[in-house]
This record gives C-alpha cells, structure tokens and sequence, in this order.
C-alpha cells in the first residue's frame, strides 16, 4: 500500500500572536512543531505500515526551514519526503495551499491520502477536504481509527458530535485524523541519525502540475480585513436570589441578548 | 573551531528532552522512594535505541556517537540520575569494552542483544580489598582444558540483577599483578553465578547495586575478552569510556537542579518579593551555571575527541572530576536556595543532591581523576 501524509510545520503554542498591523502570524522566536493532528495521521500510517506493509511518504508545503519537519517523520520512520518550497506559494490561503498541495499529489500514486484535521495555526480544517475535491477522490473527515483489510477496503472510525461513524471506504481516498486517535511515537535514534543522510526532494512550481495564477498570495480569494485578540470578558454579575427570582433574571439578560 | 550542535543533534537532543520529561520524570521520586529498578523505562528506552546509542548499525544499534550518548545521559540525569546510570554502566562499560575488544563473534553474539536493550550490560571490577587499588584482584580464572573456572565475587555492580551480560576482570596469573589480569564475558545464569546482598545506597537508589558471586564458575574459553592477560589494560580503557559517561550524569543532575531552583526562586516570596530579586540569590545562579556549562565544555571535548579517535583518557578524567564537583556544589546550592523545603522531598533537588555524590566516587573517585591529570602532567 502507498500511503501519502500531508504535514505542516507550526508554532509551538496555543498562543499565537499575531502582527496588528498586516493580521498575519508573528513566527519569530517561537519553536516550531509538526502540527499535532497531522503527527496522528503520520502514527497512523506508521501503525498500518508495521501491521500490513506500506510505502510512506510525507508532503509539506512551506519555507524551507519547514526541512525540519521533514528530518522528523524520516526518523519516525517516513520512506520519502516531499517539500514544495517556492516563492510563489507564499502567502496562500487554504485554498491556493490545497490547491499547489494537489498539483504535487497528481504526481504521486498513492491509496490513501492522510491530512490532520486542522493546524493549530490557522485552525480551518479546510485543507483535507479541499485537496479532495481538487483531486476528485472520496473523502473522510474527523477518523479516531482505521483499518485496512489488506485488499482494497479500510473501515474507518468517524468522530462525529453525537457519537461515532464507522465508515467502509475504497482505495484510494482522502482523510483527516485527528491527533486523538493515538499516541506518536518518538523519534528513533537510528532514524534522527538517518535522517539527514537521506534526500528531501525539493519541489518548485515547475515540478508540479498547476496553474501558477492560481498560486500563493494571487491566487488566494481569503483576505485578512482584520485580526485582533479577543478582549477579556467582564466578570459576571452576582445575585443571591432564590430560584423563582433567578429564573426571571435569567430570561430578562436572554431576552435583552437578543437569545430569546 | 565550532561549539554547535549539528542539525541532527538537536533533533535528538528535542528528542531526548521530550522523552525525559514525559516518560522518566514522572517517575524520578518514585523509583528512588520504592528503591525500584525502572524496568519499564528500560524496555521504553529500548525501543526507540536509547540503549544503543554509540553502537553501529551493523551490531543492531542507532549508529550514533559518543557526543548523542553523553547528550541522553545528561538529558535523562536531568531528570532522574537513576535512569542516567542504568544506560551509562550498560553502554559505556558493557557494549562498550564487547565492542572495542570483542571477537567477530562476540560481537554477533552480544552488541545486537544489547544495543536493542533486550538484554542489559553491567561490569565487575570492584572487589572488597580491590577499589581505587583495581590491581588487587583476588577472583581467579584457572584454566581447565576448554574452560576456566572462576572463583570470588565483585561487589557494588550496577545493573546487577537486571543485567544478563556481565564484563568481568579476574586472575589468571597472580604472580604477575596488572599483567596478570584477564577479561571475560559472563552470562547470567550460568552455573556457579549468583547475586550476593543489594546495597542500600544514599543515592541512585533504583539503580540496582549488588554483589556478584562466582563458585567454580565454569566458562569456556570462548568467553575471554581479548587476549590473556591484557584485563587490566581493558578494564582502564573502559573506565576511560566509561568517565565520559558518569561525567554527562553528574552535568544533567547539575543542570536539572538549575532547572528546578530558577523555577522555584521566582515562585518564592519573603519579606515581600521573590526570592530570586536578592543578589545573593543571583550570584549564587550565575555562578552554578557557569561551573555547569564550563562542565558541559568538559564533557562534549572529551566525547568529541573519542569521537574523533583523539586521545581523550585525560580529557575524560578532567571532564568527570570538574562535573562531579560541580553536581555537588550545585545541588548543595539549590537545596539551600530551596530553604527547609528543599530538605524535604516535596522537592526534587533533595533527590539530586543524594544522587549527585555518587559521581565523586564511581568509576575513579575524584582522587584518581586528579591521579590521572597530574601523572599526565609530570611525566
Ligand atoms: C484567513 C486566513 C488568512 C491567511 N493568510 C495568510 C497569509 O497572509 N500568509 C500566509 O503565509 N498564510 C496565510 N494563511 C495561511 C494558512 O494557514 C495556510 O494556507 C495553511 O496551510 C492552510 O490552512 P490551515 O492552517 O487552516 O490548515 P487546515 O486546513 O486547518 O489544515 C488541515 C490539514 O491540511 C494539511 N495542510 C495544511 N497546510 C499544509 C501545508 N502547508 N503543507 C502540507 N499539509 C498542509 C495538514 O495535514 C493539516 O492538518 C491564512 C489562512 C487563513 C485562514
Ligand atoms: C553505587 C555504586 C555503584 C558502583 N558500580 C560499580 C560497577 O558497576 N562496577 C564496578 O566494578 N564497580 C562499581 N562501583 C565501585 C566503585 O567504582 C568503587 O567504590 C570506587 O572505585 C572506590 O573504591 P572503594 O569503594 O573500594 O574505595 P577505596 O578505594 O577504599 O577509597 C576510599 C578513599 O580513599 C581514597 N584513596 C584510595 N587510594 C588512594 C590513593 N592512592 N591516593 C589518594 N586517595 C586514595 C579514595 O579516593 C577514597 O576517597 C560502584 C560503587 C557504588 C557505590
């Protein structure tokens, strides 16, 4: 089986900061992580590696410092790594990023496609499901587990709101993991010593298969109107009132929220 | 001339940083409280190659070099000094010595066992009347035919009962003192080997620590590490590897109390602010920092020129006396800075303080250390 996993470099924080003058993200100084749902989707196509066999490779789209967490699933142990670095992908939004990432994937054969559910950076959840239909494949969102019977079927565990999902689905198809499907492995210390012995392949625009109009901060519909951190809420208001009292309280605030 | 880490060296150190953290510390008070062997951490070490750091691929190990094996071992000290010496006795003085001195199929045999650390190493030099003064070795090894049979006992050996493959020193010829010493490979579980009494120790507490007993021990001459009586040679050169090693244990334990006491004097308030905004609280930071990172200075050099087959027997006896030192004068100073609390052990650095001594007297004490630099100096 050929597995592809899509994964994305990160700053290292729920905090983010972000520049109030041109909205975008402040990166300096902040440590930089595989995004933890894309780190469970390269566990599980580790896991279906050790259990059926598999071919894996890891795909980002990014500055070329983004070269680390490449190095990184190699010594998780990823047989190929794919980083799509040109100046023209800068500053995509998630649809000029799915967009380049499906150019790339044309150009792989693979039957299972695996991308996290969302960044903790830019936090959409959009860029699975569009690589799929730029790609026209079947997808699956929000996968807690996954399994393979060794021919063609995977049956997949969905996390939905209300409950679970269990889903089959053919090779090839697309999902996103979430990062509590399971628990990544470490690093190995062979595979860290490998790591950088082995290739990265570098691929520009010219590598794949796009329109370059369609590419970076051009091709990108999103723009950022404004983006500023929330404000503290106020403290709450204090009544020490029995319930018949509280009640009318409560739908007079409601009512003045307009929530009822 | 370059002080930094490769790239792939601060991968494994975010590695082995993250693994500290998230499977030893967690552990660290308990296993020295119960005085328990943390065989769990062992098979989780095992996995991912910690045991086989320095060990080439060609043997089953992670292909490293001595440079990552001295970062785990100080990364893991940080946390839990434990858990830096059962990888540091099982590395530098087991695989280590099988390596440098083993037959073709010695090697076969061991390294792969141990580098996957599906088998635990330890070593036995020290007997009661044979410390400092290795040279009075009173175990035998008469020949008989295709064997020797081994007679005496060692004592104060790590990883003792949890080991299944011991590198022993014993007399071939007594007449001959040093040159009458010969090395030997011994399994656990042969017939007339067993575990004398556990030493209960002010430190490294879930380290175990036992003493090894041979009666009429028969082991086949296959079983000899290197040539007749060259023993003693291997046994130095070992403890050469070896200080690099407990060097690195006594830096992460220096650097893990660091760790503790900056977080502790911010926290901390008397007389109206934290005690981290009195100069005597700062002085005495810069100062453990410094001999700490001068230590770490000490250490990387000697594993960088063992690395790189310079000679390093000096290098390594400088990096573990100054490391040594300095794990006890920083983990004094963070227990005092810590107040009565850093007495109790509500607080680790009381743990690290007991732990810390341990590497003033393991492996050549502080005077030998200052033996070997001097001897070097006035020859
Ligand atoms: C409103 C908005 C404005 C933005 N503006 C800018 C901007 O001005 N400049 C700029 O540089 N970026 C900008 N971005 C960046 C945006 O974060 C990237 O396009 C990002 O790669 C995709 O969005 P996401 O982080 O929400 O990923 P999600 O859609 O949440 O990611 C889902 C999954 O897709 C995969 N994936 C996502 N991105 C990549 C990647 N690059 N490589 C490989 N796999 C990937 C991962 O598996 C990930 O888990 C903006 C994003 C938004 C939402
Ligand atoms: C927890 C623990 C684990 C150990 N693990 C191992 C192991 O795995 N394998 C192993 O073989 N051994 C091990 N040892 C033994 C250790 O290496 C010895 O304890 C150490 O070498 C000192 O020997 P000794 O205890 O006999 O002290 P002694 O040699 O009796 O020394 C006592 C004091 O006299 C000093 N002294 C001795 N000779 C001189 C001299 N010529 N000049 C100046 N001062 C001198 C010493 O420095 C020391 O201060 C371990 C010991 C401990 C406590």
């Amino acid at each position: 089986m050929k597995i592809v996993v899509c994964i994305k470099q990160v700053p290292d924080t729920t905090e983010i900061k972000i520049d109030p003058k041109t909205g975008t993200l402040i990166r300096e100084g902040v440590p930089s992580i595989i995004n933890p749902d894309d780190k469970g989707g390269l566990e599980m196509a580790l896991q279906l590696k050790e259990e059926k066999g598999a071919h894996i490779t890891v795909i980002t789209m990014g500055p070329p410092q983004a070269d680390l967490i490449l190095r990184e699933a190699f010594a998780m142990g990823a047989d190929r790594a794919i980083h799509l670095t040109d100046r023209k992908f800068a500053g995509a939004d998630t649809l000029a990023t799915s967009y380049a990432l499906a150019g790339a994937l044309k150009k792989l054969d693979f039957d299972l496609l695996i991308t996290g559910r969302q960044a903790i950076d830019g936090d959409t959840a959009q860029v699975g499901p569009q690589i799929a239909e730029h790609l026209d494949l079947p997808q699956v969102s929000y996968l807690e587990d996954l399994k393979f019977d060794g021919e063609k079927t995977f049956t997949m565990k969905r996390h939905i709101e209300e409950g679970y999902q269990i889903l089959e689905v053919e090779a090839p198809c697309v999902v996103t993991v979430l990062s509590s499907a399971n628990t990544p492995r470490y690093m190995s210390v062979g595979g860290i010593v490998d790591a950088y012995q082995k290739e990265v392949e570098v691929w520009g625009k010219d590598q794949i298969d796009v329109d370059e109009t369609l590419l970076g901060l051009k091709g990108s519909p999103t723009s950022v109107h404004k983006a500023f951190a929330r404000g503290l809420k106020p403290a709450g208001e204090l009544y020490e009132v029995d319930t018949d009292e509280a009640v009318g309280i409560i739908i007079n605030k409601m009512k003045e929220k307009f929530i009822l | 001339m370059n002080f930094s880490l490769t790239k792939e060296q601060e991968l494994f150190q975010q590695m082995i940083r993250d693994f500290a953290e998230n499977e030893v510390k967690p552990l660290a008070a308990e296993v020295d409280e119960q005085e328990r062997f943390p065989i769990e951490t062992v098979e989780k070490m095992a996995k991912i190659g910690i045991m086989g750091i320095p060990i080439p691929k060609q043997y089953g190990g992670a292909g490293g070099n001595n440079l990552m094996y001295s970062m785990a071992v100080e990364e893991l000290s940080a946390v839990c000094g434990t858990t830096g010496v059962i990888v540091s006795a099982h590395t530098s003085l087991c695989a280590a010595p099988i390596l440098e001195h083993g037959t073709e199929e010695q090697k076969q045999k061991y390294l792969p066992k141990l580098a996957s650390g599906e088998w635990i190493g330890a070593f036995g030099l020290t007997e009661p009347n044979a410390g400092t003064d290795a040279a009075g070795q009173q175990t035998t090894a008469v020949e008989d035919g295709d064997n020797y049979i081994i007679n005496g006992s060692k004592i104060f050996i790590t990883n003792a009962e949890y080991a299944h493959v011991y590198v022993i020193f014993a007399m071939t010829d007594k007449s001959q003192g040093t040159r009458g010493i010969t090395a030997f490979i011994i399994e656990k579980g042969t017939p007339g080997f067993s575990f004398g009494k556990k030493e209960k120790k002010m430190g490294i507490k879930g380290s175990a620590t036992n003493e090894l007993i041979f009666e009429n021990c028969v082991l086949p001459k296959t079983n000899m590490l290197g040539k007749l009586s060259k023993g003693f040679g291997i046994a130095m050169k070992t403890l050469d590897g070896g200080r690099i090693g407990i060097a690195a244990q006594a830096l992460g334990l220096a650097q893990g109390a660091i760790n503790e006491t900056v977080k502790y004097v911010k926290e901390r308030k008397q007389f109206g602010r934290a005690i981290s905004a009195f100069q005597n609280t700062q002085f005495q930071l810069a100062d453990m920092n410094t001999k700490t990172e001068a230590s770490r200075m000490l250490v990387r050099k000697a594993a960088y020129k063992k690395d790189n087959k310079i000679a390093y027997s000096v290098d390594a006896a400088m990096a573990k006396l100054y490391a040594a030192e300095t794990a006890m004068e920083v983990t004094n100073k963070a227990v005092q800075l810590h107040g009565g609390y850093g007495y109790t052990r509500e607080y680790p650095v009381e743990r690290m303080m007991r732990d810390a001594k341990i590497t003033e007297i393991y492996e050549g004490t502080s005077e030998v250390q200052r033996m070997v630099i001097s001897a070097n100096m006035l020859k």
